[in-house]
């Protein structure tokens, strides 16, 4: 129980969240913006491991992203809901309810299969070409999507929603906002858990240098293998919640520009600090939703801000330091790890 | 004589490898003028690539900035706004003092660029990400700013080159075409010379090879640093004034895409050699063309990037690319 003190706080968290919610005490505005915040952690932590922790300059986040939104969406739209494309429901549409998860992390799989890509010319490639390949996977990702008219091409692809529909029809809760308290708990999770394995301390090597880690007997390949293919898998993931949020993806959101918003929230918090991660995804959300009414000038206003930001705090919010070191009093509740090493249990 | 049939049918065969042969000559030339966009962009990425080792993604919107200086300049030039020069100026008179102006002009936009956002991170030691990031964001800055100052509506470059078609055995050749083909070519051995003769050229090639030792030689490090930005710069300007002469609409994001191939040419002919972003950018060039010439057009980026991912796969430092060893 004292170990998990974290994840049960999270869970209690995720409750309130979800009965505020299931009984509408929270706007739908609001509602939104609590998803959007949940997608930008997941997307923000996991590019932190590649451009934080493993020292490279990936910028073509929203490509994985894509692929997972796509996938799970055609997945979810040809098993359960009836399209002009795909035809009527292979499973009964009831059924989402179980199966709806496993579509995502298929999404996220195919997300994964995607950070190959990027993953085998990382082997011999390192720093502007390979940031050069990323950003060749985003323009190829985006393209081939606007090139498959069956998925409606730039025109975009609709009919999630349906599948929301009935999911809602068999048990009346939020299931978006439910998978994604649950998606970006775990993603959170299984990253602080990988960062502070063996994976994660070889992928730390890598960055300060490969040749000595390669030398000290750090597989490097394996690492780049292993960090490539779960952070791309984690930004499918986030793609594929990020899909049935409105029910509606076109090929235009996952361009560049996606791409450098990530970025611009891991450099916010911090290279190579998770919590920070999730304290400038959090911030940087709310700045952006602030911010909206001021429209064009909105896009001035950050860029701005980032670059003040560089010129006087260029480590980001919290540097390389996790939350737990500012803070020690907190290891109390979320160190589920360094309990092992004090035998508090 | 087209009396009888075979030689009736050799007359059209013939007729038809004419075609053929027109239609590959004009998108030759098509992927010339492309190629010299690319590689007039691609120059500014190599050149302050190859002294601070920066990627400079603000120089796509460089290109913008120096397209819509172009823009106002032109028209101030021929006398659209309330205050006008006295001299009533013959429009190629106009068109050559506007690319001087322009360059001039967006040639202090980049060096501000470098003084206010660039130098004082340099001064402080700041690892080369935090610089990246930092240009990322003034390209968005510049991009956004337009939008925001200028608004979204399009604007129309003005004709300051009466245009004219020549026919040349078939293919059909503007006057605008030629002119920024040979611009480029200027431009190559231009800058071929700046680097390779004199003095300031000498001294960018040094900070290239040995950053360290340099300062200790007396070389004033900073004063070659705004040098290579008012280069890449003031070229960006001139692809931006000749482009916007070869397509007349301006708009905010211009720059956006077409920068970021350049970069990738730039890369392709190895960044940091200047004939790598020629030869990159005639590249890549040719590879869009010919690409939209046979596939359907929107295959273009898709084909063109692939080729990209692939070649990097197999020679990841471009053509002209050293990869350096790095000592234990």
């Amino acid at each position: 129980m004292r170990r998990h003190r974290g994840l049960w706080l999270y869970a209690a968290f995720s409750l309130a969240i979800l009965w505020v919610c299931g009984h509408e005490m929270l706007t739908a505005y609001a509602q939104l913006v609590l998803m959007f915040i949940g997608i930008n952690i997941i997307l923000s932590s996991s590019l932190n491991l590649i451009n934080g922790y493993m020292g490279e300059f990936s910028c073509g986040h929203a490509g994985f992203m894509a692929v997972g939104a796509y996938v799970s969406s055609i997945l979810n739209v040809w098993l359960f809901t009836s399209h002009k494309v795909f035809g009527p429901p292979v499973l009964s549409p009831s059924s989402a309810v179980y199966l709806f998860p496993l579509t995502l992390l298929a999404g996220a799989c195919a997300a994964a299969l995607a950070g190959l890509l990027v993953a085998f010319p990382s082997f011999r490639t390192r720093g502007d070409y390979l940031a050069i390949i990323t950003l060749a996977v985003n323009y190829i990702v985006k393209s081939s999507v606007e090139n498959i008219q069956a998925i409606g091409g730039a025109r975009g692809f609709m009919g999630m929603r349906k599948v929301i529909e009935e999911m809602e029809a068999v048990w009346r809760i939020p299931w978006i906002m439910l998978w994604i308290l649950v998606f970006t708990g775990l993603t959170v999770w299984v990253l602080h858990r990988f960062v502070s394995s063996s994976y994660g301390k070889g992928i730390v090597a890598i960055r300060d240098d490969e040749i000595a880690a390669e030398i000290m007997g750090v597989d490097t390949r394996r690492m780049k293998l292993a960090a490539f293919m779960l952070s791309s898998g984690m930004a499918g993931l986030a793609g594929g919640l990020f899909a049935h949020i409105l029910g509606y993806i076109n090929p235009g959101t996952f361009t560049i520009m996606k791409s450098t918003e990530v970025m611009v929230m891991v450099y916010l918090g911090g290279m190579g600090s998770l919590s920070g991660s999730v304290l400038s995804a959090v911030l940087f959300t709310l700045i952006l939703e602030v911010l909206r009414p001021l429209q064009v000038i909105k896009w001035v206003v950050i860029p701005l801000l980032l670059i003040l930001l560089m010129l006087w705090r260029p480590e980001g919010i919290m540097g390389d330091r996790e939350l737990t070191d500012v803070f020690p009093r907190l290891r109390r509740w979320f160190s589920a790890d360094k309990g092992d090493v004090h035998g508090a249990p | 004589m087209s009396g009888r049939g075979p030689s009736r049918w050799r007359d059209r065969e013939r007729q038809e490898s004419r075609v053929f042969v027109d239609t590959l000559l004009q998108n030759i030339l098509n992927a010339l003028q492309w190629g010299s966009f690319y590689a007039l962009i691609a120059l500014g990425y190599t050149l302050v690539y190859g002294v601070l080792l920066l990627i400079n993604f603000a120089h796509g919107d460089i290109f913008m900035v120096g397209a819509y200086i172009g823009f106002f300049v032109a028209n101030f030039l021929l006398g659209a706004y309330a205050f006008k020069i006295p001299a009533n100026l013959s429009p190629p008179l106009v068109f050559a003092l506007t690319i001087l102006l322009t360059m001039a002009l967006t040639a202090l936009v980049g060096v501000t660029l470098e003084r206010v956002a660039y130098r004082p991170l340099r001064r402080r030691g700041a690892p080369r990400l935090y610089v990246v990031i930092t240009a990322l964001m003034c390209g968005l800055l510049l991009e956004n700013g337009n939008l925001a100052l200028l608004g979204a509506s399009r604007r129309s470059f003005p004709t300051l080159i009466p245009p004219a078609v020549y026919d040349l055995g078939g293919v059909l050749v503007t006057n605008v075409k030629i002119l920024v083909i040979i611009a480029t070519v200027l431009v190559f051995f231009f800058l071929e010379a700046v680097v390779r003769k004199t003095k300031l050229g000498m001294a960018m090639r040094a900070i290239s090879y040995d950053r360290m030792a340099v300062p200790l030689m007396g070389i004033p490090v900073d004063r070659v640093i705004v040098f290579t930005f008012i280069l890449g710069s003031s070229m960006a300007a001139l692809g931006g004034v000749l482009f916007a002469s070869a397509y007349p609409v301006l708009e905010p994001y211009m720059g956006a895409l077409i920068g970021w191939k350049a970069f990738i040419a730039a890369v392709i002919g190895g960044i940091g050699e200047i004939r790598g972003a020629f030869v990159g950018g005639f590249l890549l060039g040719f590879v869009e063309i010919f690409v939209a010439a046979f596939f359907p057009s929107t295959l273009r980026d898709l084909i063109a990037f692939s080729i990209l991912l692939v070649f990097l796969s197999f020679r990841p430092t471009g053509f002209f690319g050293v990869a350096r060893a790095t000592k234990i």
